[in-house]
């Protein structure tokens, strides 16, 4: 590591370093990112499907999705971008409340988020149960926006940003943790911010 | 204890010119991997007490360019581009990572015409597309959009026209927001559907390959316009920065 010549920066607070893991920064903005254009969706024709492989295990429409047990969560995010925004509030299905839905135990201990955009991401199911995780359609107290993901996106939030998969059509469980879109990319399988666990060299 | 060799690389400041009022190129001698075009680095600086802040910056240098070129735009209220725009000096060392990005990445044996539109300093990784494509002789039809805010905005202009002129199979169409421009194949318009619609009609090509890099508000109006236009949503890549 080289010291930069003149380089002091701009420290957060006391009060919110604990809360920055190492390399981010904070941000009041909503930054967006995706592979490509926001995917044109219909709530009409929208479905959300819990799968085993192949295999459908669960599958609901929107008034469906809808109507399933909701919970609220308020925190901070943080994306391998190095921006983290701090108290953000969603509300959606937890993954527990999924999986209780669908009157199913998780086969097996890895999934496949998938989207509609073709997206996909590796997520542990050990990061999703226990209220970890959820299937969000509302930010701030309002319905989900298309380019935030909406209708309904994932949310990891202990893990970077990347694994909150956007416009999630389900969850396919997986017998190995396979790799998905930015994984297969060169991004790290689990994505961990606070083990800086960026890119797929990293420990 | 097996030592993990470390990801960063020590670059350092070759020189740094000035791109356009807000921006400046910053060229860099750092020996890492050969990028493809559309990757970025992670440039990160350290103060002395080890506090650090890491930015990407997308490469706008050719692969096979001796140095690399970033283009910094100024973000005032910004961290590291203020750094780099007001301290950075030529002989200056900086850790940086990379080149990164699996996605927004063109290869030149990629078939079809390809379509690429910038806006602002979102031109940074679709000129080392436009570099790369240029040698060492062009193959494929080769569409640039490029907005800017002003005509003086456009980074790598007199390159593009200069290229234009001697191209034939390269078309560069600029679109300035807030300067009329009387330039004949230029626009002094927002790029909405109907002006991406005009220039693809004029262009008369159907886009095997689009990238579309630049603030988030810009890329969802091109993207959403280009599929109004009838280009699949399966060859449109996108890269986005900054907030809403």
């Amino acid at each position: 590591m080289v010291t930069t010549r003149g380089f002091t920066g701009r420290r957060p607070s006391s009060l919110k370093a604990p809360r920055l893991p190492p390399g981010q920064f904070e941000t009041d903005d909503f930054p967006v990112l995706s592979k490509g254009p926001a995917p044109r969706i219909e709530l009409a024709t929208w479905r959300f499907t819990l799968s085993h492989g192949p295999r459908p295990l669960a599958s609901w429409s929107w008034a469906e999705f809808d109507a399933l047990p909701r919970t609220t969560w308020q925190g901070d995010i943080h994306c391998v971008t190095t921006w983290s925004k701090f108290d953000t509030t969603w509300e959606g299905v937890s993954f527990d409340d999924l999986l209780a839905a669908a009157g199913v135990e998780a086969p097996t201990a890895h999934l496949l988020a998938l989207s509609l955009d073709d997206y996909d991401t590796n997520v542990p199911v050990a990061d999703l149960v226990g209220g970890r995780g959820m299937v969000a359609t509302r930010f701030g107290g309002e319905p989900l926006t298309a380019e935030h993901g909406g209708p309904a996106r994932l949310l990891v939030p202990h893990l970077y940003f990347w694994k909150s998969a956007k416009w999630i059509k389900g969850l396919r469980f997986t017998a190995r943790d396979e790799a998905g879109f930015w994984e297969l990319r060169g991004y790290h399988m689990r994505g961990d911010p606070w083990r800086q666990q960026r890119y797929s060299d990293d420990p | 204890m097996v030592a993990v060799p470390s990801p960063w690389h020590e670059a350092t400041v070759l020189r740094i010119e000035r791109a356009t009022p807000h921006s400046l190129s910053v060229f860099l001698q750092a020996s890492v991997a050969r990028p493809v075009a559309g990757q970025h680095l992670v440039v990160r600086l350290s103060a002395p007490d080890g506090y650090e802040a890491s930015r990407s910056y997308s490469i706008a240098s050719a692969p096979d360019a001796a140095d690399i070129e970033l283009l910094v735009e100024r973000i005032d209220d910004g961290e590291v581009s203020p750094f780099l725009h007001d301290v950075l000096r030529p002989g200056d060392r900086l850790d940086v990572r990379g080149p990164l990005g699996g996605h927004f990445i063109w290869r030149p044996e990629g078939s079809g015409p390809l379509l690429l539109v910038a806006g602002g300093s979102g031109i940074a990784p679709l000129m080392a597309m436009v570099r790369d494509w240029a040698r060492p002789a062009a193959s494929v039809p080769l569409l640039l959009i490029a907005s800017a805010r002003r005509w003086d905005d456009l980074a790598f202009r007199d390159e593009l026209l200069a290229l234009q002129a001697r191209e034939t199979q390269f078309a560069f169409v600029a679109a300035t927001t807030r300067e009329a421009v009387a330039r004949p194949g230029h626009f002094s318009q927002r790029l909405d559907a109907a002006l991406l619609r005009q220039c693809l009609q004029r262009w008369r090509q159907a886009p095997r390959h689009v990238y579309v890099c630049g603030a988030n508000r810009f890329v969802e109006a091109v993207a959403g316009g280009l599929l109004d236009a009838g280009v699949p949503a399966s060859v449109i890549r996108t890269e986005r920065y900054g907030g809403a």
